[in-house]
């Protein structure tokens, strides 16, 4: 039984360390624009470096007809848009400070987060 | 070899472009004269069969040499061009295809054509879902109805053995067929450390089934007890919340209906006067400074001013104003409203996304995107649900394994599946962003368009609402409303002479006589010495007869007897109107009096606001006499008279200083400071003249229940809000500590994991159907 418990001890400590703790790979914007596409559960890439003071275009596509996914919203820089499906959809990111901006889908499902430094 | 066909069909068309462009010439002559005094635009296009660097020239050659384009630049990495200038987007695209290529209007569907083609695949979505639905509830169905008849579920001989792994393995079919996206989301979500709805579906179902397989394959390994099968949990559950995201599709259609209205108000083509002739093109094509004839019924397809003709224009769809207004020429009309009764020519201002209509579509649009304050916590605990669940899972489970009655095994998965499939962070993710779709879309068809999801909140719990005086209470237009004779003089003999006196002069009071000689159809003359007497009145002749008109001072002067009329002008200016004498060779004829009228129903309005518990106040840059009188007429108890607008500013801190949330009513432009210090700042639109950018709400026609109507709406969105938000937070608060097991030392009572699948589904369900409710709001305004 202790054998049982440590190893549950063991999976919540995983689940903290994987969803909170883990430091994510970024994708850096090159040419000024990438190009996230939006399809089964998840943004691709989902976390995005900009440069700070420049302005860069996301071109959406979205592949996933769930209509949580329809709705982007970046709430910090006030856009939100709507992604029409199996079509692309361009955002343009004002030059703006350094920071991490979130991006997400209306419901909070599909996460991302923009670093601009 | 692409490439290559792609630049041998370039050179070829490139010729041809070359024809297309000068046929356009001659063609649109004309048209181009006219563009050389409007606003160039920009047009973007994506590009479609570019496959090497040197497509680039060929495309933006080709483009350049089309009528009306100033530029064209190729950005290759994005296979988009931009183009300066004012050509019609079909010639344009023409242009491309003319060079080789394919091109379509970036973001060129028309918002009906992205409506339609959203509806169509909602429909094909909800098609799959459905299917889904049946294929797995055909499985889980049977299984269940088995179990609750038999209640024998377990594996204990061969044959069971034999038959549960068949129908384990219909079950993964299921899992593969009908829950496919589930754990594909949920796989990728977990490698970019992020975990979602799916998550949570894919591991409950997941280990419900592994845990029955390891029942099938490995018997011995589990106590006696414990050996029983959970297939049916695992199809049911798949199969209800595919339904309940089905139905959740047909719920959430029905919340951007307000949108839709809207975008359904756009022409789709429009009759303009080419060369003489009428020809009907689609409004995309339809140029700044075109002349559009509309025929009696025909709605108006941009915006533009009246040249030729006289109408009454159906304003209602936008400003909510049920009366239809008279045009004639140099008057306004807006896209989207209806042309009721004549026939009228008008030129085209504002075509395209500059429209009102449509940005007012946007504003909508982004409106019902965002989130008041009140949803932020929400989006806080969606941020960090799904793993917190996951704990909880692994914790219950733990604590059926050390301290469950025996079968421990049996209780720990059950209680730990249920948990995950009860928790539901799609209804706390829902709460607030389906009743702030409703609720903006319901106040824009009542004429109110809200700028963002703050606004909505502030606005409902508005204290005190400041209102100016002039054109916001009032017509912001002076009328003449009395003519006393004092003579021989017909009314209209007066009105006329007065009126012929008057046209020299630019006053206000001046242009309302001249204005009301107009309606009356009362004929103005020519008179000559005129002469304007600094703030006291003017003097001409006509037809050798000495005309004056002014204030008593003025009549002083000149010796003029007043009589008893001074009484009369006395009391036409305690009632808050302005008396002015008119004298015909020293000679008193009449008292005129002017006023800028209280709308007609401002009264009713205020009346509303003030029975809602709103103290209402009144500012005015007005002397005292005329703004008690005003303020004593339309009901208000509170005024401050001769405000600067600056003062204005200062009175709306004085209020919040005093701890009310204040509410300020002006034109939008004089009151921008005051607009900008209030909590919220409402802009009051007379007919169509909005300035959409100025307030926090806006109001697209005069009347002041419009202010009465935003606040309404406001209230029941948030109350909306409020019931989806506690409704979502008991839901889960209540739900997972029940699934967990928590209660089953009191009641001996655990949730049966299909039953969690079932509220699970229908939680969202329930709150886009709540948010539905509100479609059903109407404000009275009385």
């Amino acid at each position: 039984m202790m054998w049982i418990n440590l190893i549950g001890l063991v999976v919540i400590g995983l689940i903290v360390w994987w969803f909170w703790f883990y430091q994510t790979k970024s994708t850096d914007v090159k040419d000024g624009s990438i190009e996230v596409r939006v399809k089964d559960g998840v943004y691709q890439p989902a976390n995005i470096t900009v440069p700070a003071n420049e302005s860069v275009q996301l071109l959406f596509y979205r592949e996933d007809a769930t209509p949580c996914a329809e709705t982007l919203l970046i709430p910090e820089l006030e856009i939100s848009e709507t992604l029409a499906l199996n079509k692309r959809v361009t955002v343009t990111i004002p030059a703006s400070n350094a920071g991490v901006y979130p991006f997400h889908c209306q419901m909070q499902m599909y996460r991302g987060t923009l670093v601009i430094k | 070899m692409n490439s290559k066909t792609d630049s041998a069909k370039a050179h070829g068309c490139c010729s041809g472009g070359d024809k297309t462009s000068t046929a356009n010439e001659a063609v649109d002559t004309k048209t181009q004269t006219r563009q050389v005094s409007s606003d160039a635009s920009e047009i973007q296009l994506n590009i479609q069969g570019a496959s090497c660097a040197s497509c680039v020239t060929k495309i933006e050659t080709a483009l350049k040499q089309v009528a009306g384009v100033t530029g064209a630049e190729m950005n290759f990495a994005q296979r988009t061009v931009l183009i300066n200038g004012n050509a019609s987007p079909s010639k344009l695209v023409s242009a491309v295809e003319g060079a080789g290529y394919n091109a379509t209007l970036a973001n060129a569907d028309s918002d009906e054509a992205a409506i339609e083609e959203k509806e169509q695949a909602d429909w094909a979505y909800y098609k799959k879902l459905m299917r889904h639905m049946v294929i797995a509830l055909s499985l889980g169905v049977p299984l269940m109805i088995y179990g609750l008849v038999t209640g024998e579920m377990s594996v204990n001989t061969t044959t069971e053995r034999i038959v549960w792994l068949i129908i384990g393995l219909m079950t993964l079919g299921v899992m593969v067929f009908s829950g496919r996206h589930f754990y594909v989301g949920a796989w990728n979500s977990f490698k970019n450390h992020s975990a979602n709805m799916d998550t949570l579906i894919a591991l409950g179902t997941g280990t419900a089934w592994l845990y029955s397989m390891t029942v099938v394959f490995f018997p011995g390994y589990v106590p006696e007890m414990a050996r029983h099968v959970y297939f049916e949990a695992t199809a049911m559950i798949i199969g209800l919340i595919n339904l309940g995201l089905a139905l959740e599709i047909k719920a959430r259609g029905k919340t951007s209906e307000a949108i839709k209205r809207l975008i359904g108000l756009q022409a789709k083509t429009a009759r303009v006067i080419r060369d003489g002739d009428d020809i009907d093109i689609p409004i995309e094509d339809v140029l700044l400074n075109d002349l559009i004839r509309v025929r009696p019924g025909e709605r108006i397809s941009v915006d533009g001013v009246v040249v030729e003709g006289q109408t009454s224009i159906d304003e209602s769809m936008l400003t909510g104003e049920p009366m239809p207004i008279e045009k004639r020429k140099d008057d306004e009309v807006v896209a989207g409203t209806i042309n009721k009764s004549g026939s009228i020519v008008f030129r085209a201002e504002r075509v395209g996304k500059d429209t009102a209509l449509a940005q007012i579509i946007n504003m909508v649009k982004r409106a019902q995107n965002s989130k008041p304050p009140i949803g932020r916590l929400a989006d806080v605990i969606s941020a960090y649900f799904v793993p917190v669940v996951m704990i909880i899972a692994v914790m219950s489970a733990l604590a059926w394994l050390n301290f469950g009655p025996a079968p421990e095994v049996a209780f720990a998965i059950v209680s730990a599946t249920t948990v995950l499939i009860i928790a539901c962070p799609c209804a706390l993710g829902l709460a607030t962003p389906m009743s702030v779709m409703v609720g903006v879309g319901k106040a824009a068809e009542a004429g109110v368009l809200i700028r963002n999801g703050e606004a909505l909140q502030s606005a409902s719990k508005i204290t005190t609402m400041v209102l100016d005086k002039t054109g916001t209470i009032t017509e912001g237009a002076p009328k003449v409303t009395d003519v006393v004779i004092a003579s021989d003089h017909s009314q209209d003999e007066v009105l006329s002479l007065a009126a012929s006196l008057e046209s020299g002069s630019e006053h206000p009071l001046a242009m309302a006589i001249v204005e009301s000689a107009k309606e009356q159809g009362v004929p103005i003359h020519s008179v000559t010495d005129f002469q304007s007497i600094a703030g006291k009145g003017v003097e001409a002749i006509l037809n050798s007869q000495r005309l004056l008109f002014g204030n008593e001072k003025l009549m002083k002067e000149q010796g003029i007897e007043l009589h008893h009329y001074i009484d009369k002008a006395q009391r036409l200016a305690a009632d808050a109107k302005t008396p002015m004498y008119f004298a015909i060779d020293s000679i008193l004829v009449a008292v005129i009096a002017v006023a800028d009228p209280i709308k007609p129903d401002s009264i009713d309005a205020i009346k509303r606001l003030q029975h809602n518990g709103i103290r209402v106040v009144m500012l005015t840059g007005d002397n005292r006499v005329t703004a008690k009188a005003v303020a004593r007429k339309a009901g208000i108890v509170d005024y401050v008279a001769e405000v600067m607008p600056e003062d204005k500013a200062n009175k709306i801190l004085e209020l919040q200083r005093e701890g009310e949330i204040v509410g300020m009513t002006g034109d939008g432009i004089n009151d921008a400071p005051a607009l900008a210090h209030a909590n919220v700042g409402f802009a009051i639109g007379t007919g169509t003249d909005v300035a959409i950018e100025s307030a926090d709400i806006t109001l697209m026609r005069g009347s002041l229940h419009g202010l009465a109507d935003a606040i309404a709406v406001s209230k029941a969105t948030l109350r909306n809000i409020k019931q989806n938000l506690f409704g979502a937070f008991i839901y889960n608060v209540a739900g997972i500590p029940f699934a967990a097991g928590v209660f089953y030392p009191i009641l001996g009572l655990l949730l049966n994991p299909v039953i969690a699948g079932a509220a699970m589904a229908f939680s969202s369900l329930t709150v886009v159907t709540n948010a539905n409710r509100l479609r059903l709001f109407k404000a009275k305004e009385h």
